[in-house]
């Protein structure tokens, strides 16, 4: 195992190849810029356009295509880990440490779901709604199996049409949100005509399948692996049976490596300005971790952040107006599916709420802040790095996340010790060193 | 019209489409990927990377996120770690 350190140099860098990215990566290449797009997947697409790169008539491939003829350099299952300097990032890849200097940043980093836990949910087979997918979309065979649907957003409805074509049975989709709530989000879509036929595209799609609005897990059960849910609907709990659990409630947005260059960053969003830029000069930052927002936002902020970083600037105007509609959506979708506080009460003393380190609710429950939690119970300190049980403990206590630290996910040995070596120059870590 | 790819997870042998992840040959070997600190048996949550549940030995090298790991021939895996 080598680790060995390749250093490159863009004029332009762009973290995540999902729509925004590529969006970005094609935009500031056609500018004439030196680009090049790194994640950490083994191919691009990001989450939603997973696996679709192949199929010649999708938009995944359309921008691959454009990606190719601006020259974009690829550089995938690479996984930015820290940022030593400004204009520099470190990203491990599986046998390289790269040491990436750039003149322009665009983050593109996307969301992931945001996980509840309730009685069973660490069982095998509970997975998210859009990892389920994710993993259907890697070669998991689902044909004949029974998979319920569960959680909150509009992702579920995608999962289920997505799984029930690849031969799953889908016994229902239980939605958090109520049928009031879903009734006034219907409304604001009269306003997008295009959305509005998405939404029905998928209702189509659903036929037969039961969507039941304020409906949500309350156990999963099962010997080693899921057997069956139990679910609230109304007065009474429900059993339904089932091979897979497909959860999730809604999205978080990944900032982590906007945070770690210092972007400010406020109720979980990246702010940024009309050019898709960060408070910090040349650090632009395009699609999800800006607000949640869907893929057609993604692409538009990715335009706009690709042609400002290339130089672009003023071609960058025409999508301003197409880009305030969108997030206007945005805002109706979060408030549709906002979650209910009755949530809240789904885990029971015993119920596991940090994965990595099995510390369970009733420990938490002693403690009043995040940071406190993480001291003493070590909540939040595996592998995941607070990922998963960090929004999860927000929703359920009001902690507010701490600041954070590099590396931003788990590296090699090797590469820890390159980041320690530069930690150690800082004179700011030598003033503030142990007395 | 997907090439096949026989690999082993725990020493038994598994055939995966190509283009799956080691996650998919662990699901299809019927196994778990890693034990939690109190002894749970866990499987892939997030599907992205992001969770670290689906962490099994590749090839003896630890720790690996089989979700983001494509298969290859010959790919020796081992869970439970």
């Amino acid at each position: 195992m080598s680790n060995e350190r390749v250093a490159k140099k863009f004029d332009v860098l762009v973290i995540g190849a999902g729509p925004a990215g590529l969006a970005a990566a094609a935009c500031a290449g056609e500018c004439g810029a030196t680009v090049a797009v790194v994640d950490d997947n083994p191919a691009p697409g990001g989450q939603i356009w997973r696996g679709e790169s192949a199929n010649k008539s999708s938009d995944a491939a359309a921008w691959s295509c454009r990606l190719r003829a601006a020259g974009v350099q690829e550089c995938f299952g690479a996984r930015v880990v820290h940022h030593p300097e400004p204009g520099a990032l470190l990203a491990e890849g599986a046998e390289n440490l790269f040491e990436l200097s750039f003149r322009k940043l665009i983050v593109a980093t996307g969301a992931r779901e945001l996980f509840l836990p309730f009685p069973g949910w660490t069982l095998p087979n509970v997975m998210g709604a859009g990892g389920l997918q994710a993993l259907v979309k890697s070669g998991l065979p689902i044909a004949g199996k029974r998979v319920l649907v569960a959680g909150s957003g509009p992702l579920l409805l995608a999962v289920a049409t997505y799984l029930r074509r690849h031969g799953a049975e889908i016994p229902m989709i239980c939605e958090q949100a109520s049928r009031r709530s879903l009734a006034r989000f219907g409304l604001s879509l009269l306003r997008q005509p295009g959305k509005m036929r998405q939404g029905f595209s998928l209702r189509q799609q659903l036929s037969g399948i039961p969507f039941v609005p304020s409906c949500w897990p309350i156990e999963a059960r099962g010997h080693k692996t899921l057997e069956e849910v139990a679910i609230s609907q109304g007065k009474q709990p429900k059993t339904v049976s089932c091979d897979y659990l497909a959860c999730g409630f809604h999205l978080v947005p990944n900032t982590e490596l906007a945070e770690l260059l210092g972007c400010r960053v406020r109720d979980g969003l990246v702010q940024v300005d009309d050019l898709q830029q960060t408070s910090v000069p040349g650090v632009f930052c395009a699609g999800e971790p800006t607000g949640v927002g869907g893929v057609e936002l993604a692409l538009i902020e990715g335009q706009i952040a690709g042609l400002a970083a290339g130089g672009h600037s003023e071609s960058a105007k025409p999508f301003f107006g197409e880009r305030k509609k969108l997030r206007s959506f945005a805002r109706a979708l979060d408030r549709a599916f906002a979650l209910r506080s009755g949530l809240r009460r789904l885990p029971l003393p015993e119920t596991i709420v940090c994965r990595c380190e099995d510390v369970t609710y009733s420990r938490l429950n002693q403690y009043r802040s995040w940071r406190a939690a993480k001291l003493h119970t070590r909540c939040g300190m595996g592998p995941c790095q607070g990922r998963v049980c960090g929004p999860a403990t927000r929703f359920l206590f009001d902690w507010l996340p701490d600041s954070v630290r590099p590396p931003i996910f788990p590296t090699r040995f090797e590469s820890l010790s390159a980041i320690t070596l530069q930690e150690h120059t800082e004179p700011s870590q030598v003033a503030g060193g142990r007395t | 019209m997907s090439e096949q790819i026989e690999l082993t997870v725990n020493g038994a042998a598994v055939v995966v489409p190509s283009g799956a992840t080691v996650a998919v040959a662990i699901a299809l070997a019927g196994a778990a990927c890693r034990k939690s600190v109190s002894g749970e048996l866990r499987g892939p949550l997030c599907g992205m990377g992001i969770c670290f549940e689906c962490r099994a030995a590749i090839d003896g090298r630890p720790y690996g996120r089989t979700c983001q790991v494509l298969c290859r021939p010959g790919m020796e895996i081992s869970t439970g770690e």
